[in-house]
């Protein structure tokens, strides 16, 4: 009988070695392919990602006041900005600034962090509607979770008498700047349109 | 020590038993016969009294798993009935939420006890990395239990945690959002927390086995460092170590009990009687307070990937310790300069967890003066802690000269813990393989 599988005189690869490479090599993949569904399955499932929109009722709001609001499930800061704040946001070298970056949904990525670009001036505007310049300056919109681990900063505390957050000490300025501490980045501003003269909409 | 079983089967029921499952004869040579170093002290009963934590902790938690509805409209409410309406849920919760605590406590003793007598130097390295891979483990399961009562410190403390991820670069986003289940902390995250912490201690009594096995082929280190050499170094382990560890565990099960029963919350945080909030941070959030020092290290860096890779390496530093102690001898007892610097150690891992309880920019009681803050001495602390393993440690062994030792584990017991004849002067350190 001769053994077909193996030439001992090569001394090199046989058909058996060939085939237990491949076995192995199919069971590998195999075994991918089924760890995938368990690993994806802790993503966000298709109910958590179909995203809502948001209408926030601006008419509530007076110079100075500040609410904060769920969309996408994380809370926002809506705040109507005094002249003062605004006048302090704008007087700012962006330069200078540990974050020179807009964050800004609304806006191209590379687009500078003024506070032109960090305010509502950036939000699109419905069809037909005419909105106050005054107040598309004085709102600012951002996310409240600190770029740093996600806290939500106090208002009106901090270096910059705008936000500070509690947890390592990160200080925002009135255009939600990172100015202080460990935070790496601005605080993001969602993406919104102005659907009416007092409604503006997240999302 | 493997292959010289000296147990004998003694009927014919266990003859038999011996033939197809030799688990009595396993037991008798684990923990009945197993020669056990004669010169062990109190600090090796730890061993034993986390073995009792493990076994406290799942079988509290088993039963609170049936009262406890993970849902994040429901979680905090059922924790509240666990405490008011179940029948004897107040005392169930308090031993499984102060037996966090109580676990932290031995396992800090046992680890620095490790530290001290040397007990992660060949051939035990695999032993001390198997530790190292329970204390981790260990450190998962709190952070995942904590979260689950649902109240304000569970809520920013999973925050704060999962998003120590997003500082990975490229994948940091993908990867949190992974952990959540969604775009923040939410149900998703509290349900998989849920399921993980279910799953985590049997994960670690896995482990524990391989520890216990690992500790079963060298045998025990013991307080001179010196291996064994002779059976007259050694004791059965029963009776003389199942009653030492035993008395351990009545003293600790007494600490354990006052804490129960007069001060279950002491340790914890009254924030977290708050039901979480999405929407307003507790001014000061930190986390328990076997975590602390980690946490001081987290902030001791301005920069916040820079904060997570040294928190993380603070952990990973001990997986190759083995490696980084380049002295001979075992026992910091023959080791005068090493044993200050566990000292200093010892301290530095107080003072940062200190650290990490405190606003960084509180000014630190009498130092304060000089202006130090908690910021700056987290940053010093740290910096010992790290020259510790990484410059401290490897230097020493090159520098250091050992005290002389006793000969033999049997002869620091009979002749006190002196070098090997005290008249043949001059005393250099006996001359002695580190084996
Ligand atoms: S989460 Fe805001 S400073 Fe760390």
């Amino acid at each position: 009988m001769t053994d077909n599988n193996s030439n001992p005189d090569e001394g090199g690869e046989t058909r058996r070695d060939f085939i237990h490479i491949a076995a192995a090599g199919m069971a590998a993949v195999g075994g991918a392919a089924v760890l995938w569904p368990f690993i994806d399955q802790m993503n966000p499932a298709a109910d958590t990602l179909a995203l809502g929109t948001t209408d926030v009722e601006l008419a509530q709001l007076s110079p100075g006041d500040e609410i904060t609001v769920m969309f996408r499930s994380r809370p926002h800061f809506v705040r109507l900005r005094t002249e003062t704040e605004v006048a302090a946001a704008r007087d700012v070298n962006v330069a200078s600034l540990p974050d020179r970056m807009a964050r800004n949904a609304n806006l191209e990525d590379s687009a500078p962090a003024t506070d032109e670009n960090r305010s509502a001036m950036s939000a699109a505007i419905a069809e037909g509607e005419s909105i106050d310049a005054g107040l598309r300056a004085a709102l600012l919109v951002t996310s409240a979770n600190c770029t740093h681990l996600g806290c939500v900063p106090t208002v009106g505390a901090g270096d910059y008498d705008a936000w500070f957050c509690p947890c390592h000490g990160s200080h925002y300025d009135s255009s939600g700047r990172i100015r202080r501490g460990p935070a790496p980045e601005n605080l993001p501003v969602p993406p919104m349109t102005f659907i009416s003269a007092t409604t503006l909409r997240l999302g | 020590m493997s292959g010289n079983s000296t147990y004998e089967p003694k009927t014919a029921f266990t003859r038999w038993l011996d033939t197809r499952l030799p688990i009595v004869r396993l037991a008798s040579d684990s923990f009945i016969d197993f020669p056990t170093p004669r010169n062990l002290n109190y600090w090796y009963t730890f061993g034993g009294i986390l073995t009792v934590c493990l076994m406290v902790q799942i079988i509290t938690g088993i039963v609170l798993a049936m009262h406890y509805v993970p849902n994040i409209d429901y979680a905090f409410a059922s924790v509240q009935r666990i405490d008011r309406d179940v029948n004897f849920g107040w005392l169930i919760r308090s031993i499984h939420a102060v037996g966090a605590s109580m676990f932290f406590l031995a396992v800090y003793m046992h680890i620095f006890r490790g530290l001290y007598y040397g007990s992660y130097k060949a051939p035990r390295e695999i032993l001390w990395i198997l530790g190292v891979v329970i204390y981790l483990l260990m450190m998962a399961a709190a952070f995942l239990g904590y979260v689950l009562p649902w109240g304000q410190m569970s809520f920013w403390g999973a925050m704060v945690i999962t998003n120590l991820f997003g500082a990975l670069p490229l994948v940091g986003e993908p990867v949190t959002q992974w952990l959540w289940g969604g775009f923040t902390v939410g149900n998703e995250t509290l349900n998989r927390f849920f399921s993980l912490h279910y799953l985590i201690p049997f994960l670690i009594a896995g482990v524990v086995g391989l520890h216990v096995w690992a500790l079963h082929v060298p045998g025990n280190n013991n307080p001179t460092g010196i291996s064994v050499k002779t059976s007259a170094d050694t004791l059965p382990f029963h009776p003389y170590y199942t009653v030492k560890d035993g008395f351990a565990i009545v003293v600790f099960l007494l600490i354990f009990a006052g804490f129960v029963f007069y001060a279950p919350d002491v340790l914890g945080h009254a924030d977290n009687y708050i039901e979480a909030n999405a929407l307003v941070t507790p001014a000061m959030i930190v986390p328990e307070w076997y975590l602390l020092p980690f946490y001081a290290i987290l902030r001791a860096v301005p920069d916040k990937l820079g904060g997570v890779i040294l928190m993380f390496a603070a952990i990973g530093v001990l997986f190759v310790l083995p490696w980084l102690d380049t002295s001979k001898v075992r026992s910091m007892r023959y080791r005068p300069m090493a044993r200050w610097f566990f000292g200093f150690f010892v301290v530095a891992c107080l003072g940062l967890g200190w650290a990490g309880a405190e606003l960084p920019d509180t000014k630190v009681p009498v130092l304060g003066a000089i202006g130090v803050d908690f910021l700056l001495l987290g940053r010093v602390l740290t910096l010992y802690y790290f020259a510790y393993f990484l410059v401290i440690l490897p230097v020493l062994g090159f520098v250091e000269k050992p005290t002389a030792r006793p000969a033999s584990i049997e002869d620091a017991v009979l002749h006190g813990d002196k070098p090997a004849k005290a008249g043949s002067a001059g005393a250099a350190p006996v001359a002695q393989p580190a084996e």
